[in-house]
This record gives structure tokens, sequence and C-alpha cells, in this order.
């Protein structure tokens, strides 16, 4: 058994009643890995991470942590805490006495057990808050608490349920970065359950992207990013330009596609099409570039008509009507040094140019 | 409405100072009732006793209230409601039905007796089971249980179940997480019950009388037969202003105690 990964989930489904919430997921997590499960809501996340703590118990697969089945050990005694969505900072006990809660079999004499409660509030920043009653805490000081009172553990383990979800962008932004740099400095092993794909692509690792309690795909986050392999996950991280086609010709460096809306379309993509296929021809918004001249002949090009924009700071959205059609192309441009006001407006008459290395070739469905 | 909540009080007050001369219309300013309650070791007895008594019915009856409302707050499913109200149901008949009950079951001819005697276990029927402090005691605690219930169960019911989670997470089993979490958030509405059954039973006279006999006594016993038989009303008010006073006192220490335990923990 050896070569089983650190945590290896195998085949776990949980069943309450008719709602399958996972539903047959496969997952190798590696030792100090920052791991992300990303869904949208209710498609299994927390209940994963539940199974992976104790609290539920799986209708069917097993769960190694450490390389060690975890079926038989109840959830006191597994190698792992929780960092739970609503923080659970007990309210009757000040910070210190949360942080020290769970130490209490270790039986610390008591200036041994100061210094570790003390080291764990520096950890977080919190240094002086020992006495602070849990009432008297922001949301970002109750989240660090939380981390703290589990990272107090040593776990083997961490396992963080939508942590940053109740605070406001500004200080999710910066609490982002600070768990990343823990996780670097404590080397603990991070699952950490967002709904927020900003946020999964900003600190993972690896990312496994869930829908309707199964894991659709999983991978670093740029290879999920720029290759996806699945309309859902392209859809689910960015935005994206979708255009449904088949495959027309194939030649040596690729596939031409006979698309609905882009006409005739060449890719690198991958072999396993074959001529006559029905496939999903997929654009990032940022991959579409408008100019009026092409730079070299490894692009494809089409006209279009500019039908609106959104200005939104950083770069402007144009959406781009192409000829016999309706249904707009989303395009993305970079606002540098200002450049926000440049640029075509509505009715403007655009020319469309695209790389062929950044088309993606998606099955059908 | 609070000339409706005060008036009666400052009634009870006026009327403790006067003398009973027998004669009608006729008022004399006096301590002379306040002599009589510091002076007769009876009263002053009685008194003590009564809050011994009340003490231990509002120990026993949260006891007794806490794994029901336990019960219902965790482990129903359901309609928690309709268990709150199956539960407290027997408590919805008649206070004095209840005790004649109790005074069926503990009684000499009552139901344990009689039990005891068909099984064999005792020749002739006991008669220390009833009319004593314990059957007092017992009594009042049945009698007053779904006071205590529901308080308890509600404080217990506010609880967010993701703390008794965590406790686990940290490695607490179930009783350790009880004992850690659940106990102590719970406390308010234990304090609450506990206030709300011996504040009203001090003053019961029916139960002391019923089941208590001679060493049951009570002090409402006393103010009651003071209104009553002895037709000596400024004497009950005063027993009643004393006693008023004693349990009001007797609440402020506990709640002060309870205050000092608080911080004491909270500083460990
Ligand atoms: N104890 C339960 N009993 C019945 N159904 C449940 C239970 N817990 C979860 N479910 C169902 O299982 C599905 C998955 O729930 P889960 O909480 O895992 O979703 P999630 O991905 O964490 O969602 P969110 O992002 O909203 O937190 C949902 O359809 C939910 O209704
Ligand atoms: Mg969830």
């Amino acid at each position: 058994m050896k070569d089983r990964a650190f945590i290896s989930i195998k085949g776990i489904s949980k069943h309450f009643g008719k709602v399958r919430a996972v539903d047959d997921v496969d997952l190798e997590i590696e030792k100090g890995e920052f791991f992300a499960l990303l869904g949208p809501s209710g498609c299994g996340k927390t209940t994963l991470l539940r199974m992976l703590a104790g609290f539920e118990v799986p209708t069917a697969g097993e769960i190694y942590i450490d390389r060690e089945p975890t079926a038989a050990v109840p959830h006191f005694l597994r190698p792992v805490n929780m960092v739970f969505q609503n923080y659970a900072i007990f309210p009757h006990l000040n910070v210190f006495q949360n942080i020290a809660f769970g130490l209490r079999k270790d039986r610390l004499p008591r200036p041994v057990l100061e210094e570790r409660v003390n080291d764990a509030l520096a950890l977080i920043k919190l240094d002086g808050y020992g006495a602070r009653r849990a009432d008297e805490l922001s949301g970002g000081q109750r989240q660090r608490v939380a981390l703290a009172r589990a990272l107090i553990k040593k776990p083997k383990v961490l396992l963080l349920d939508e942590p940053l979800g109740a605070l406001d962008k500004k200080l999710r932004e910066q609490m982002q970065l600070e768990l990343r740099d823990l996780q670097r400095n404590v080397g603990i092993t991070f699952v950490f359950v967002t709904h927020d794909q900003e946020e999964a692509l900003t600190m993972s690792d690896r990312i496994a992207v869930m829908s309707s309690g199964k894991t659709i795909e999983h991978g670093p986050p740029s290879q999920l990013y720029d290759r996806p392999r699945t309309r859902f996950v392209a859809d689910f991280l960015g935005t994206m330009n979708f255009f449904e086609g088949r495959v027309a010709g194939s030649d040596g460096d690729g596939l031409a596609i006979e698309t609905d809306r882009l006409g005739m379309v060449r890719a690198q993509g991958p072999a396993d099409f074959a001529v006559g296929d029905r496939l999903t021809v997929a654009l990032r918004p940022e991959n579409i570039r408008i100019s009026p001249h092409t730079p070299n002949d490894d692009v494809d090009t089409i006209g279009g008509t500019v039908s609106n924009t959104a200005y939104l700071g950083d770069r402007t959205h144009l959406y781009v009507t192409l000829e016999g059609s309706d249904q707009p192309v989303l395009v993305a441009r970079q606002n540098m040094d200002g450049s926000g006001s440049d640029g075509p407006a509505g009715h403007a008459a655009v020319s469309l140019w695209w790389r062929r290395s950044s088309v993606l070739l998606l099955k059908s469905g | 409405m609070v000339m409706a909540l005060i008036s009666p009080f400052v009634l009870l007050i006026g009327i403790s100072f006067t003398l009973e001369t027998g004669a009608q219309d006729e008022w004399v300013l006096s301590l002379a009732n306040y002599q009589a309650v510091f002076e007769k070791p009876q009263y002053l007895r009685v008194l003590g006793r009564s809050l011994v008594i009340s003490s231990l019915v509002a120990l026993t009856t949260v006891l007794l209230a806490y794994p029901a409302a336990y019960f219902i707050a965790f482990h129903v499913r359901g309609n928690k409601m309709m268990w709150l109200i199956l539960i407290t149901l027997p408590f919805w008949t008649s206070y004095l039905l209840r005790v004649f009950s109790w005074k069926l079951i503990l009684g000499y001819n009552g139901v344990i007796n009689s039990a005891l005697l068909w099984l064999g276990l005792i020749d002739q029927p006991l008669d220390f089971i009833l009319y004593n402090t314990n059957a007092v005691v017992v009594t009042l605690a049945h009698a007053w249980a779904a006071f205590a219930i529901l308080p308890i169960f509600v404080s217990l019911q506010k609880i967010d179940r993701t703390l008794i989670e965590a406790a686990h997470d940290l490695g607490e089993n179930s009783i350790a997480a009880f004992i850690r979490v659940t106990l102590p958030l719970s406390m308010p509405g234990v304090i609450a019950a506990l206030l709300l059954v011996f504040i009203p039973t001090v003053g019961d006279y029916v139960t002391p009388k019923m089941v208590g006999g001679p060493n049951g006594l009570m002090i409402g016993s006393l103010i009651q037969v003071a209104f009553g038989r002895l037709d000596n009303w400024p004497l009950g008010a005063a027993i009643s202003v004393v006693s008023m006073i004693t349990v009001t006192g007797t609440v402020c220490a506990f709640l002060f105690g309870i205050d000092r335990l608080k911080k004491l923990v909270a500083r460990a």
C-alpha cells in the first residue's frame, strides 16, 4: 500500500434518503497540499468534508488518511481538525480558552500551555487578545481564532469549510494570501471548501471541481482554467464563449471545425475527435483581440459590430455581434495607462482575431 | 397596570405595621407583629425549613426536567412542540388533583405500599413515606416539573449544534463535550428554572398540608393560618413580608454566588 496517496478517497458516496449529496467520488490528496473543493451551492462539498472529519458516515466507499483507513475511527480521535463555516467559537469562553480547548487531554503544565497558546496567538497576529470574549471579536478575528484553535492541535489535515465566506471583499483577499502563507509555514495539508472560483484559483495547489455530488475534473488551477476538459469546468471557472460545431477536416497540425457562429475555425485540439464529430468550441474573452490587422497566419479572424460595452475598471467588456447571429461574443480588453475610454464604442465595426492555440475543444453536451 | 401590581404589596406592608385590637375601624401603628415573628422561634424555624424544602424541590425538579428537556431538544427530530406538550400534559390537570394523587401513591394504603406488600418485600405498610418532608419534596417537584422543562428546553434549543461538533472535532467525546459546552451554555435556562420553582414553592401551603404532616409544615401554612383561622391579618402580613424579604435575599445571594463562580471559572 506504499503507493497510496496521503489522503485517498475511494468511491465515496453519501445519500440522504433520495438525495445523492456525494456520489462515487475518487480523489487523492498529497501531503502538504493546499487542495480546494470547488463547486456551486448544494453540490456536496460540505458533505464530503464532513465525511473526512468523521461527522458523516459514508453510505459507500472508504477514506484513508495518512494511509490508514478511517471507517473505524470516531470523529474525536481523527488526526484531522476543522474550521467551521460559521467558525463555531465557544461563546462562553474567552479567546485563550477557545484556543486551548483542544489541549485539555495533553495535561500541559500551565506555563507550557500559556506559551503554546501565545505562540498560536502570534501566528494569527492576535497577540494580547487572550482575555477577549468571543463576542468582542470581529468576523476576521473570529476566523483567525478558529484557525488557531484547530492548528494548535497539530492535525495531519486541516479542513476548512468556506472560511472566508463571511468576510468582506478586501479582508477576504488579504486573508487569502495570509492563509496561503500560513499553510506554507506550518506545512499542514489543507482541504478547503469554496464556491468562489477566484478564491480557489488564487489559493490552491490543486482544485477538484464538483457538481451534483460528483467530481467533474481536478488539477492545478492553471490547467483547469487554460485547458478544461469539460464544458462545466470551462463555464464555472471564469467566463467563456461557447460555439457549437462539427469537425470538418483534419490535417497535420490540427482540426478544422465548422461552427455555428464563427464560421470555419482551426484548432490544435486533442486528437480524440474524428471528422464528423459534434463538439463545442470555447474561447476565453481575454483571448479574443480586437485589431484592424492580424499579426500572422497562426490566427483566425472574423468581423463583427460592437453592440454594447461594459467598463470594469481594469478591463472593458465588449459585446460583439457577428454576422448572421444575434447572440454576441464577449471580448475582454485590458485597460492600461488609462486607455479605458479609448477603443471602439457602440456600433463600431471591428475585426476579431485569436490564436489557434487558445481555441478549446470540448465534448458536446 | 403598575398600580395594580404594587397596591396589594403596599397594602400588605401597611397592614403588617398595624395592631389587631379586635375593634372595628381602629388602627394602631405598631411593630408588635414583627416582634412576634422574631421572638417566637417557631416562625423562623418554619421559614428556614421552607427555604430548605424549596431549595430541595428546585434541585430535584431541575434534575428531573433536564434529561426530558435534553431529550426533546437533541433527540426529537420532528415536531418538538408536540413532544413538549405531550410531556407536560400530565401537568395540565388541576394542581390539587395532582397533589391528591401523590397522596394516593405514597399513602398508608397507597400504591407503593400495596405494591411492596404484594411483592412480599414488606410485612406491613411503611408509614414514613407520607406525611414528611420527602413527600413534600417529591410532590412539589412533580407539580413544578413542567415549569422547569420549558426554560431548560429553550436554552438547549438555542445552542448552535456546530459548537458541539467543534468540541468533538477538538478531541472531546460526548460526555466531555456535554460538560464543557452544552451544560455551561444551558446554565441560563437551569438558573431560570431553579428560581421559577424555588420562589413560588416557598409560599406553598396546599402540598405541605396534604402530604407534609407536622414536619413538612411550611411558612405558607403559617401565613394561611394567621389570615384564616386566627383572623390576625397584621401578623399574617408581617410573616409574609419577612418571608418575602428572606426569599429575595436568598435569590440575590444565589445569583451573586453564580456570578462569582462564573468569574472564577473564567479566570481558570
Ligand atoms: N443532513 C442532511 N440531510 C438531508 N440532506 C442533506 C443533509 N446535508 C446535506 N444534504 C443535502 O445534500 C446536498 C449537498 O449538501 P452540502 O451541504 O454538502 O452542499 P454544499 O456543496 O456544501 O453547499 P453550500 O455551498 O451551499 O454550502 C444538498 O442537496 C443538501 O440539501
Ligand atoms: Mg457547504
